[in-house]
């Protein structure tokens, strides 16, 4: 399909669906609507629970076995990107070369790092009390870990990260969410029921089971990212493409310019 | 007050929607995607909705642009590797 | 105001379709696809949200204030994190498609194949 064809197609596609959805809005509830039958079911349960925070409840509680079809989406994701960036046989790796750091930046970076690692670990405690959880805080943990990429270098991230553990710790959030819903059925209740004693209400132990998937969650997540995020730097620092004999000529000059620019992006970015 | 707040919010996130997907050079639409991400942020914490403000905060102005931007390295890396069509020049 | 939320939803997907089409960048078409799914995320939200409600939780609230419906935002909450590991998948792809064909033009893909 050539891409005025392509670009006609989606104009008429895109014409019906801004018609039909501009009728659907006005068919909704209006925005801010009072009446919210789900949400007055769901916060009466969440408080039956003792969990403060009904998001988390939803999520770990009332649609426990959906958030376990989330996180298999999650691990399965990660497995795939796993296995296409691996190092293919005709490619080798090359040790980047040290960068060298403002001394300013460094300092910001290394007194950045515990602090977000601190936040991270705060929000997934937390979860079953106030905003927060397993999600978020796993991925502001581990993309508070790749700070040390910024304040020092690729290679002392390399140190501090042995990736075998984080790709067991994926496993584990993974597995330790099953067991915890298998554990339930032990229990002589259904798969992911909430069986612990709820606790008392607002407090770190309480919501029974939420906390527990909470963590794994959390766990599964830190890992996750922090194994995705290992990868694509593999890929985009360390490992190189067999050279295909063409040397780099004055015409490459302009790509070169460009992975520079790159790169200060990436260290903004991250 | 808080009407005005998330009008401007949305306004804020359909405009960087739009400049995202116009910009065409990945390593332009990244930033572009990260402040995306922070205006989505901004108007779902005043959707009353913190536990998500947080997911897109950490999600969409951290990680998505960071593994965007790598990829475009990677791919530009290549030695001998010939620059894209429609890709605007050098800086 | 009382439909204008639903309708930003719905431009932010249209416009990232459109970038979808037109683009001339597998990485480019991700980031669009990204875009396209945080329209999800706006009329979630959107539809959840209550006047002069607060927030869910209840750790320092009364138990029966006014509070916005928690559970589209659980539902957005887990998307983003999963869509984002679902993107690193798609620029996994990408990585491995511009080893194999040296490409990234969606177009100049589709005329490998002749």
């Amino acid at each position: 399909m050539s891409a005025r064809v392509r670009l006609w197609v989606f104009l008429v596609g895109a014409a019906g669906f801004a018609v039909l959805f501009a009728v659907a809005c006005f068919g909704l509830p209006a925005f801010g609507t009072v009446h919210h039958p789900y949400g007055v079911r769901a916060v009466h349960a969440s408080l039956s629970h003792h969990t403060a925070n009904v998001i988390a409840s939803v999520n770990f509680d009332l649609r426990a076995f959906d958030t376990l079809g989330e996180e298999t989406i999650l691990f399965s994701a990660v497995l795939g990107t796993v296995v296409l960036l691996r190092q293919a046989r005709d490619e080798h790796r090359k040790d980047p070369e040290p960068a060298v750091v403002h001394p300013r930046v460094r300092r910001f970076a290394l007194l950045m790092l515990p602090l977000a690692l601190l936040v991270g670990l705060y929000v997934i405690a937390h979860g079953q009390v106030s905003p927060g959880g397993g999600f978020q805080g796993g991925v502001v943990a581990a993309t508070a870990l790749h700070l040390l990429y910024i304040a020092a270098d690729y290679r002392a991230l390399e140190r501090v990260r042995p990736l075998t553990l984080y790709e067991i710790g994926e496993a584990a959030g993974e597995v330790a969410y099953v067991i915890t819903g298998l554990a339930a059925v032990l229990a002589g209740s259904a798969f992911l029921a909430n069986v612990l004693p709820f606790g008392t209400f607002a407090t770190l132990s309480s919501g029974g089971t939420v906390p527990v998937l909470n963590a794994a969650v959390g766990l599964e997540v830190v890992s996750g990212v922090v194994v995705l995020l290992a990868r694509f730097l593999d890929q985009a620092v360390e490992i190189e493409e067999p050279d295909d004999g063409s040397p780099r000529g004055a015409g490459n000059s302009g790509d070169d310019e460009d992975n520079g620019d790159d790169e200060d992006d990436e260290r903004e970015r991250a | 007050m808080t009407d005005v707040l998330i009008v401007v919010a949305l306004l804020l996130v359909a405009g960087a929607a739009t400049a995202a997907v116009l910009n065409r050079d990945p390593v332009r639409q990244a930033p572009v995607l990260s402040f995306l991400g922070l205006a989505l942020a901004l108007l779902f914490t005043f959707l009353q909705a913190p536990d998500v403000a947080l997911s897109q905060l950490a999600v969409g102005s951290a990680v998505t642009p960071l593994m965007i931007l790598l990829t475009v390295r990677k791919v530009r890396r290549r030695p001998g590797g010939r620059r894209r069509r429609g890709q605007a020049g050098g800086p | 105001m009382t439909v204008l939320p639903y309708l930003v939803a719905g431009w932010i997907f249209l416009i990232g379709v459109y970038g979808l089409v037109t683009s001339r960048d597998l990485i480019h078409a991700v980031g669009c696809l990204a875009v396209t799914q945080s329209s999800t995320y706006v009329l979630l939200l959107a539809v959840g949200y209550r006047n002069g409600g607060t927030a869910p939780v209840f750790a320092d609230a009364p138990t029966d204030s006014r509070v916005v419906d928690p559970v589209v935002q659980a539902l957005a909450l887990t998307d983003i994190v999963v869509g984002a590991t679902v993107t690193a998948l798609l620029l996994a792809l990408v990585v491995q498609l511009r080893k194999r064909h040296g490409t990234v033009d969606p177009d100049a893909l589709s005329e490998l194949k002749g």
